[in-house]
């Protein structure tokens, strides 16, 4: 059996979520195995009420004051007591943020194998082969988990499986789980989640996009980029070292940490591609990528990759772009 | 305050990676070892957490690997201002994170930290779960993308970077083991006084054998297909220039 649990991302299931149940429907259909959905903890009767046609052979719903905001000890006390129940060979959920924050723990508790950020599956016969990105995306490695072990936890990065892939027809059975937990179990406390200076700046609207990253070496260089960005008629973003050093406001900056973006043209600048950014642009229609490293990965989702010194090229296209 | 700080040795941004005949590592023999960018944010919060109590804490840099490749983070985290150091040598090309975690877990247990801190991810493996799973095997509360830290009456308060520009604000009791995200801090550089002072710090160097039966290893390293029909522009800049403005105005019609 296939365990896909849903993340709660307020109030809706979350994006990564979804593609985790279209996931979980490509294994099952492949590997011959139930799919079973777990509403776990956050607005779990909602989440159940949205994946209500999701085609399943259960949805399992377990709900408890004590994790009714999420907290790693929780959720990680709470999912490694369902796998103990049910024993799925696979546990898919999406590579969010949560999931880094206490997927680990349930693989620690139960010594079981965690294979994080998957990007794609292949199949050896009956086994499947998990691919994930290594050094900073300049490699890609095929990873299978030990057999042996009972149960194995999958994530998968954002766009390795599409949610209009979801196979629908709803599901032939609702359970729930009796939740058990002390007090003892959860060591901490949470405030509510909060969003930081809502500023002006929407990038997702935006239609041309001038984004800058690392190469860019120094601050004293921001405003040539800037120069660029206006004379194309476009936003200026960033990547995340460039908000780092504090060259440029962390409202500008486009990955999973900022927005995402998928504007007509997206022009990068210095950018090497590693994966966090990646998933915050890789939707953009076009691309344009300069870097003076031609195994830059973000040349792999480029559509134009110029290999040469942004320093010489961004001032002279600006002039051109000027007249 | 005993704050261990977990930095790892890995290939600089620069560095050409290579597969190794092996086709299950990279080719070391080219690459530049430097401390993980997230690992220096860590060990910076550590430092300032410590000189803030000013009580006698003490902050322990903890690394794994070869020698070769980890001598100079070591060297870098004392002449920092790390107090020590404990070294877990392994030459070993085991890749499960739960295997490296138990190492690490049976090598500090007995240290018995009040906080571990490391950055959020390794830039070469990736995987982002060591500090999350040392947390669970010796007993601590944990916490991930830390962008902020405060400690109070015997507790840290941490705000937690979530997706899409929110956040939250969670506090955990002691022991904990918390990931740091990196732009938290602005990383010292060592000064000349650190530096010479780090070769009198202790350096505690341990054998360490990771398990013979990982749960989960890499079968083959390869370089990832292009996604799209890529093309490449190149050469003088001029020429590079002149590419450009036609395929913005003729091509993707951006500019007119």
């Amino acid at each position: 059996m296939i365990l896909v649990v849903l993340e709660n991302q307020r109030g809706n299931i979350h994006a990564f979520s979804k593609e985790a149940v279209a996931a979980g429907q490509s294994l099952g259909s492949k590997l011959g195995m139930d799919v079973s959905i777990l509403c776990l903890g956050e607005n779990a009767s909602s989440l159940k009420e949205q994946a209500n046609d999701y085609k399943s052979k259960s949805l399992i719903l377990a709900e408890h004051d004590m994790i009714s905001a999420y907290s790693a000890d929780g959720y990680s006390k709470v999912l490694s007591d369902v796998i103990k129940d049910v024993s799925p060979k696979y546990v898919i959920m999406g590579h969010s943020y949560m999931v880094r924050d206490f997927l680990p723990r349930v693989s620690a508790k139960l010594d079981i194998p965690f294979v994080s950020d998957i990007i794609s599956v292949t199949y050896d016969g009956d086994s499947p082969i998990f691919a994930r990105q290594v050094f900073n995306a300049k490699l890609a490695t095929n990873i299978q988990p030990d057999s042996s072990s009972n149960t194995t936890l999958l994530s998968f990065q954002s766009a390795a499986f599409s949610s209009d892939e979801i196979e629908l027809g709803g599901s032939d059975a609702v359970s729930v789980f009796e939740v058990s937990l002390n007090a003892e179990d959860i060591k901490s406390s949470s405030e509510p989640e909060f969003q930081e200076s809502a500023s002006g700046v929407d990038l997702t609207t935006a239609d041309v996009i001038v984004s800058v990253g690392r190469g860019i070496e120094s601050q004293d260089n921001i405003p040539m980029v800037e120069s660029l960005a206006k004379a194309m008629g476009a936003e200026i973003a960033s990547s995340r070292p460039v908000v780092d050093m504090g060259w440029l406001p962390s409202y500008r900056q486009v990955g999973s940490s900022g927005q995402s973006v998928s504007p007509n043209l997206y022009f990068s600048v210095g950018i090497s591609g590693a994966i966090q950014h990646v998933v915050g642009m890789k939707g953009s229609k076009n691309i344009i990528a300069i870097n003076k490293d031609e195994e830059a990965p973000i040349f792999e989702i480029a559509d134009y990759a110029v290999i040469g010194d942004l320093m010489e090229i961004v001032p002279k296209l600006t002039e051109e772009l000027q007249k | 305050m005993k704050i261990a700080v977990l930095t790892k040795a890995i290939p600089s941004y620069e560095s050409s990676i290579r597969i190794d005949s092996s086709s299950t590592w990279i080719d070391e023999s080219v690459v530049n070892f430097v401390v993980n960018e997230s690992d220096s944010y860590a060990l910076e919060e550590a430092l300032q957490i410590k000189e803030k109590l000013d009580n006698g804490s003490e902050v322990v840099v903890v690394t794994m690997g070869s020698q070769d490749n980890t001598s100079k983070v070591l060297k870098d985290g004392l002449a920092k201002g790390a107090d020590r150091a404990i070294f877990i040598q392994n030459e070993d090309s085991n890749t499960d994170p739960l295997s490296i975690a138990k190492l690490f877990s049976q090598n500090l247990k007995d240290e018995n930290f009040d906080l571990v801190f490391s950055g959020l991810q390794s830039d070469d493996l990736g995987s982002g779960q060591t500090g999350v799973l040392i947390g669970e095997l010796l007993g601590m509360s944990t916490a991930t993308l830390g962008i902020e830290t405060d400690i109070q009456d015997g507790k840290i308060k941490i705000k937690r970077e979530l997706e899409s520009g929110w956040f939250q604000w969670v506090t955990l009791p002691f022991p904990a083991s918390v990931s740091i995200q990196s732009g938290i801090n602005e990383p010292r550089y060592p000064s000349l006084k650190g530096i010479m002072g780090a070769k009198r710090k202790e350096s505690k160097v341990i054998d360490g054998q990771l398990s013979d039966d990982p749960k989960q290893n890499f079968i083959n390293l390869f370089v990832p297909k292009t996604e799209k029909a890529t093309e490449k522009i190149e050469g003088d800049v001029d020429g590079i220039v002149a590419k450009l403005m036609d395929i913005l105005k003729n091509k993707l019609r951006v500019i007119s």
